[in-house]
């Protein structure tokens, strides 16, 4: 799950991490208000979307005066925000976070995660801030630095002081890394989270360090215990059908093809998306039902891709295991029956009783096509796809 | 021969008593796994399945000698009941519990690797292992396999199933099938796996089925270059995954443009594996490998 730059440095603020201080507008109005309650003259207005990018696109404006923060804050508020990093419809700002201009001497970096190779939290950190990290790590390594962190022990001072003197910073300076470093520790131990990424980490001309940007990602299968964290969810900022998807407790991604899927099993999943695209067609989602896919979870899954107006054929993947294929078939029979079939299905039903599931698909007079050959159903759905 | 189970081990179920543990549990005995007890705290001293229950890991090893466990306890609990089953000297632990937090296998690892380094855990959110005719631990359908000669190693539960059914429809068979787990920390993973195969004289060749997320399937490859002399096939799933989305899986996805599926593909490649392209060409690969 993510956050949005001002919740991130909510939290941040407290497990005392310093923040540069804002407020949050929702109206131009409001923005004017906060701008007002930080005082000084001038301000910068960034709009609040879960992506990165946003300076690029107008989504972060320095200005001066409250005449321009209201004006900026109008200019953002109610558009939908598209970056690099979000798809070409983008994401709707519908808040604002005013902040109080940093005196910049230096920018630096700093991220927290879990390293899936040592199984430990690791920090890394790099006197080359404001710059894209990933960058940094090809071209020119030797200017990152990374710590693990022994779960039974925790962060250590040294850990951070090491990563503090290897920035160039000063002693006064590492003192208030050190603490920084405390508080993300605590935020991914405490509150679960799987990513912390600060960036630009700054130093002020006045040398403090603060925080400058913030990015927080959470621990999903951790939120039934991070209920406030949960609760910050903002569902306007993920896809309307990924949402739905939620509800009715599927595994579902939107893609940009045409062909709807619905497989058991993430794996199986991937794996028929990627055989539709070696047979030329393109994938219109990931859907996981699950293991114990019931009829009423497969209706629901059926409801969810013949939402999407550019589906324009569904293959349907059933490897029956604990799961029967005949009641897979009744499932889809009901689904049909129910939601109504635009476009034609492809149905491979493999594993426990699959000659009663296809037989039962293919009496039902339903534009469904039963095929229990992997590579066959694919090529004839990617076919059926194209003949539309 | 096979790795890790087989007839004469000894298994016991904890969370035996709720749904999918006593679900599952009945399939295993069916299937003719040598169960012989189970674990739900509170219940210790009653019977379930014609099999005694115990309060505690303790007790049902003490009491019974089980080898090897399978978890179905739910995911706030889970890591709980793998450290339990650690110390009460389970040797092989199979999760299959979903949803575990990722902070809590990061205290299970470390644990396990400071204080019970021979114990073996497989999983989470895993299907299980299976040794085809004699031990099945976990939720995949038993009648799909077929005792044989290949060893398969997979992130994914059905896509695994997809793999038996090519092996068994080839008329390879499976010497053991090991789930490892669609989690970014867990426990067994393909190399440990491999190295298990390659002495394992049952088995005459491994299928690997690998997918986006972490680069677990790049290290294998730098293993099997150096120490796996048995054919290697593998498919790695996820080539049509955006990047930064999860798909499923807690561990299914592509971060910092990091562990796609073509970094995967390459790897393997460079260490001499042949891959597969399409998950239905991998029976038709291993049989053509092994020259049959």
């Amino acid at each position: 799950m993510n956050l949005h730059e001002y919740q991130a440095k909510e939290i941040f603020a407290r497990y005392g991490i310093p923040v540069p201080q804002g407020a949050l507008a929702s109206s131009p109005e409001a923005a004017r208000a906060a701008a007002k309650q930080i005082g000084g003259d001038k301000f910068v207005v960034k709009a609040q979307v879960h992506a990165g990018g946003r300076g690029k696109v107008g989504g972060v404006k320095l200005v001066e005066g409250y005449d321009a923060v209201e004006e900026a804050a109008k200019k953002m508020l109610g558009i939908r925000l598209v970056t690099k990093q979000t798809d070409a419809k983008g994401l709707p700002v519908n808040s604002v976070w005013v902040e109080k201009p940093s005196a910049i001497a230096r920018e630096l970096y700093v991220s927290a995660v879990v390293d899936r190779s040592s199984e430990r939290l690791v920090f890394m950190a790099s006197a080359a801030g404001g710059m894209d990290i990933e960058e940094v790590a090809e071209h020119t390594p030797e200017k990152i630095k990374s710590i693990t962190v022994n779960p039974s022990a925790g962060l250590q001072p040294y850990q951070a002081r090491e990563l503090g003197f290897f920035m160039g910073l000063t002693k006064e300076q590492v003192d208030q890394f050190t603490k920084i470093m405390t508080g993300l520790y605590r935020i991914c131990t405490d509150l679960d989270a799987s990513l912390i990424e600060i960036n630009p980490l700054i130093v002020t001309t006045e040398g403090n360090v603060f925080a400058l940007d913030a990015k927080l990602n959470f621990d999903d299968n951790a939120l039934y215990r991070q209920k406030a964290i949960a609760d910050m969810r903002d569902p306007t900022q993920e896809d309307e059908r990924e949402r739905v998807a939620l509800q009715y407790d599927l595994n579902y991604v939107s893609l940009e093809g045409d062909i709807g899927c619905m497989v058991n099993g993430a794996g199986l999943a991937m794996a028929t998306m990627d055989i539709i695209k070696l047979h030329g067609g393109q994938p219109a989602n990931f859907l996981d039902v699950g293991g114990g896919a019931t009829a009423e979870r497969v209706t629901n899954a059926f409801k969810l891709i013949t939402s999407s107006p550019d589906v324009k054929a569904i293959l349907v993947n059933i490897f029956g295991g604990i799961v029967r294929c005949d009641l897979i078939a009744e499932g889809i029979i009901e689904a049909v029956k129910q939601v109504g079939l635009k476009v034609p299905v492809v149905a491979r039903l493999q594993g426990t009783n699959m000659e009663k599931g296809q037989e039962m698909l293919k009496s039902s007079g339903l534009k469904i096509t039963p095929v229990s050959d992997l590579t066959e159903a694919a090529k004839a759905v990617v076919a059926a796809a194209k003949s539309k | 021969m096979s790795i890790l189970i087989n007839k004469a081990t000894k298994v016991i179920c904890q969370g035996f008593t709720g749904k999918q543990g006593t679900f599952h549990s009945e399939q295993c005995i069916a299937y003719g796994t040598r169960m012989v007890g189970g674990v739900t705290p509170g219940r210790g001293g009653s019977s379930h399945l014609n099999l005694p229950v115990f309060d505690t890991c303790h007790d049902a090893v003490k009491a019974t000698g089980a080898e090897a466990t399978m978890i179905y306890v739910p995911a706030p609990f889970a890591a709980d009941a793998v450290l339990e089953a650690a110390d009460a000297g389970v040797k092989v632990v199979i999760c299959i519990t979903e949803g575990i937090p990722v902070n809590d296998m990061v205290k299970v690892k470390a644990t396990l690797r400071a204080n019970y380094p021979d114990t073996v855990l497989v999983g989470p959110n895993c299907p299980g292992v299976i040794t085809p005719g004699e031990c099945k631990i976990g939720i995949m359908p038993g009648h799909i396999h077929k005792a044989g000669k290949i060893g398969i190693i997979s992130r994914s539960g059905t896509l695994t199933y997809e793999t038996v059914h090519q092996t068994t429809a080839n008329g390879l068979g499976q010497s053991t099938c090991v789930g490892i787990g669609g989690d970014p920390v867990r426990g067994y993973g393909f190399i440990d796996t491999l190295a298990l195969f390659e002495q394992d004289p049952q088995t005459e060749g491994i299928i690997m089925v690998g997918e986006i997320g972490g680069s677990s399937e790049e290290e294998a490859a730098e293993y099997i270059k150096h120490h796996v002399k048995k054919p290697v096939i593998a498919y790695i799933a996820g080539v049509t995954a955006p990047a930064g989305k999860r798909m499923g899986h807690a561990g299914a996805i592509i971060s910092g443009g990091k562990g796609t599926a073509d970094e995967k593909f390459a790897a393997l490649e460079a260490a001499k594996v042949v891959t597969v392209r399409s998950p239905a060409d991998l029976g038709a690969a291993m049989k053509k490998a092994l020259k049959l």
